[in-house]
């Protein structure tokens, strides 16, 4: 059989993902390009005698160089010279979407279209004399309808006969940039043909072309050959003053002009035919409600609150079913495996730990599903339109809004679906900026602390002062943001240019397979790394063990209690007696733990950092329980509880807790605040931490943790002495 | 007459006459179809009125107030 390897490329929102899950089906595999967040999906397609190998582009307008994901495009073609590129297309926006065919055809690769949205563009009362259209590029043009399947199997049979004929003979397209720059392409070429041997190199002409654009990644790989580099350089120097003089324009100009103006005098050679190219269609007419100046703004509030609503409330039953069958596990361990350190690490360490991770996954499923479906309904690219001018001021993008709002813009969100939904940003400084901000939110986890913490000191307006918290979480997110663009992630603002994509109805297997994909990476990725960070929190809580004298000192009090008890009853039975014996030693339990708890190595390491903290005012208590929360945030009250000589106390159930922190002299006004703005900034949980490693890179996580321990200590310092001062 | 993209009106009319982003903006400026010679109408306006949709070539595209003071339109 023989082996055809097919690149799928096409624009974003023009069908080329449900293509691909229609042609692939469920063959289809996600990996990474090596070293970069860019998913690479594979698939295969079999048939007649076919073994065709599709990898799935990412999706651009263009091929010039100015995303990630375009740089991406355009390597994989060069690097892997696949025997031929299908390229989807959106038959309502014809001449765009020739725009990267165009280009796809410069790179002298076969090329193949896929003409999707046929239905749409037919009751658009758009009509496209696909015959022609192929006749005149001189590559097959095959009508899909990809939601539907349409296409998919004579687009293949095009596809290996493309291949198979090309491979024999090939003839790429030539266009002509005009009688000005015309002759300095040829001298390119002409040096590049006699200078390199033709399978050290991407086509000469190619070359030449983004050489004249000004393709910085371009002329810096050409000096891996020489000398020629800067004869070339000389070169388009040369073209770019002759431009200057002659049209007043410069190169890279004139040539985005010329493919256009081929592809106008192409679809007016009655190839394209429609009312009016400035008709509104129905989404503009949607549009008019929708992003209306008072109207928008309050329905985006509300889809927002439903999306939030729906998944902490939906969410709350399958999370529960998970926590609930980790309990089981840990009842398990607990039963059967013999009390002591190896009980310990697998119910405390591992059970516990992931499990607390895992149970997110529910609310990660609902949530992305929610997210892809407005994404590919359209809705969002509204949202960053509408809220663009206030997130720019602060260095963010419009939609950075997403993020922030799944990260706990509303209290109870996850900064880890946060943070991955940062991937819909499709520029790489605000995306960062947001990225790292998000944690600030109060997320579900926070909250548990913020209810506690509030019902302890504020109990009489315990409302007001959760949604203080909130709106300060916002400021900070905003404020820092601003830092983080003029500092670190410094940078002009990435142009906005946005296309408003029509309302489309997604399909459900495309939004099924995009929300599964995401959850399953983060159980995978995250599930790893979490299972190792658990077992070292646990050990840095359990290690060292208090000495035997210590152990056998709580043993001897215990024993004295039972035998004090069995003496005042002895009237009564074994398990009664064995009952008031347990309730009278729970406090000496307790206090066993209070004190093994602080001989731990994060006792002890709490116990050290005391003098640096004692500048923000925490409470000794409040040191061990943020090192804890480190792991998630929920550890926050469990680990307060123990420092508090509570025992175990569910975080949901903390009245008694807060009651004796009320109560706790320690906590005066301003370490309260101090307190609270610290839990809101400091270093994210380890889960978060890894998302920002997988969706940046670990040297961005590094600064997460250290740059937010650091602002939020700083924060709290100046709140606690200007505080205590006054 | 020539004007300035971002003083056109909602609904009005025009055909490019200039681009004069350069580097990274101009590129995908252009990337997007926005060539001299293209017909174009301003569709609305954000709530803010920043940023600006316009219809073009058959879809519709936004685009901030400093990008479309890049741009020369010949308006009716």
């Amino acid at each position: 059989m023989e082996k055809i390897r097919v690149a799928v490329a096409g624009q974003p929102n023009c069908g080329k993902s449900t293509m691909f899950n229609a042609i692939t089906g469920a063959t289809a595999r996600v990996g990474n390009y090596p070293g970069i967040t860019v998913d690479r999906l594979e698939g295969r397609y079999r048939m007649d005698g076919f073994d065709i190998q599709l990898v799935d582009l990412p999706g651009t307008y263009s091929l010039t160089s100015y995303s990630l994901e375009e740089v991406v495009a355009r390597d994989m073609i060069v690097d892997e010279r696949p025997d031929a590129v299908l390229c989807m297309i959106d038959a309502t926006a014809l001449e765009r979407s020739l725009y990267l065919v165009i280009q796809l055809m410069e790179m002298e690769i076969p090329v193949v279209i896929g003409l999707n949205m046929m239905d749409e563009a037919k009751r658009k009362g758009i009509r496209i004399d696909t015959a022609k259209l192929s006749r005149l590029l001189g590559v097959p043009v095959v009508e899909c309808v990809a939601r539907l399947g349409v296409g998919k199997d004579l687009l293949m049979k095009e596809v290996a006969a493309t291949a198979a004929k090309h491979a024999l003979n090939f003839e790429p397209i030539k266009i002509s940039y005009g009688a000005d720059l015309d002759p300095f392409v040829d001298r390119m070429v002409e040096l590049i043909e006699a200078e390199i041997p033709k399978g050290n190199r991407p086509p000469a002409r190619w070359l030449a072309t983004k050489l004249l654009e000004g393709d910085e990644i371009i002329a810096e790989r050409m000096h891996a050959h020489g000398s020629i580099a800067d004869r070339l350089e000389k070169i388009t120097a040369e073209a770019e003053k002759a431009m200057e003089t002659r049209t007043g324009s410069y190169p890279e100009a004139i040539i985005a002009d010329r493919r256009y103006g081929f592809i106008n005098g192409l679809v007016r050679q009655d190839v394209l035919f429609r009312e009016s190219d400035l008709r509104f269609d129905f989404s503009d007419k949607v549009d008019k409600v929708l992003t209306h100046r008072i109207l928008g703004p309050l329905i985006m509030l509300g889809v927002l609150w439903t999306m939030f609503y729906i998944t902490f409330t939906l969410g709350a039953a399958p999370q529960g079913w998970v926590e609930d069958g980790f309990g089981w596990l840990a009842y398990l361990g607990s039963t059967y495996i013999p009390e002591g350190l190896l009980q310990s690490l697998i119910v405390s360490g591992i059970i516990d730990g992931v499990g607390a991770v895992v149970s997110f996954a529910p609310l990660i499923l609902i949530m992305f599903v929610m997210l892809v479906f407005l994404e590919d309904l359209g809705y969002m690219a509204r949202v960053a339109y509408m809220v663009d001018k206030v997130f720019r001021i602060f260095g963010l993008h419009g939609m950075s809004v997403m993020p922030l709002v799944m990260s706990g813009g509303m209290p109870g969100g996850c900064a880890v679906p946060g943070v991955m939904a940062a991937r819909t940003l499709r520029s790489p400084r605000e995306r960062l900026a947001t990225i790292l901000t998000a944690p600030f939110m109060v997320c579900g986890a926070k909250t548990t602390a913020y209810i506690m913490l509030i019902a302890a000191f504020f109990p009489q307006n315990a409302t007001l002062a959760m949604f203080l918290v909130v709106l300060t979480s916002w400021f900070f997110v905003l404020v820092v943001a601003r830092i983080l663009r003029s500092t670190v992630i410094r940078g002009e603002h990435t142009p906005f240019v946005m296309e408003l994509p029509p309302y489309r109805l997604p399909t459900v297997r495309g939004v099924a397979i995009h929300a599964w994909d995401r959850v399953w990476q983060y159980l995978k990725k995250a599930g790893t790394v979490i299972l190792a960070v658990s077992i070292f929190m646990w050990a840095m809580m359990t290690f060292p063990q208090l000495p035997e004298s210590e152990t056998a000192e709580f043993d001897a009090q215990r024993e004295q209690v039972a035998q004090q008890v069995q003496a005042e009853n002895s009237g009564m039975d074994a398990a009664q007696i064995q009952e008031l014996i347990d309730q009278r030693t729970l406090a000496i339990d307790e206090l066993e733990s209070e004190t093994a708890l602080k001989n731990s190595i994060a006792g002890r390491v709490s116990m050290a950092i005391k003098p640096v903290t004692d500048l923000a005012g925490f409470p000794w208590q409040a040191n061990i329980a943020f090192v804890g929360a480190f792991a998630a945030k929920e550890v926050f009250v469990s680990t307060m509880s123990t420092a508090y000589s509570m025992g175990d106390v569910d975080p949901e159930e903390s009245a008694s807790l807060s009651e004796k922190i009320g109560n706790d002299k320690a906590w005066t006004l301003p370490v309260v605040f101090s307190v609270f703005l610290f839990m809101l900034m400091y270093t994210p949980c380890m889960v978060t931490v890894v998302a920002i490693a997988r969706e940046s890179n670990w040297k961005w996580a590094a600064f997460s943790v250290w740059g937010m321990l650091l602002f939020a200590f700083a924060v709290s310092t100046v709140v606690y002495q200007v505080g205590s001062a006054l | 007459m020539v004007t300035p993209m971002r003083s056109m009106r909602v609904n009005q009319c025009g055909k490019i006459h200039e681009v004069k982003a350069k580097g990274e903006l101009g590129r995908r400026i252009r990337d997007m179809g926005l060539v001299p010679g293209t017909d174009l109408v301003i569709v609305g306006r954000a709530p803010l009125y920043d940023p600006v949709a316009i219809r073009m070539r058959g879809y519709t595209l936004t685009l901030r107030n400093s990008e479309a003071d890049l741009i020369q339109v010949e308006v009716d």
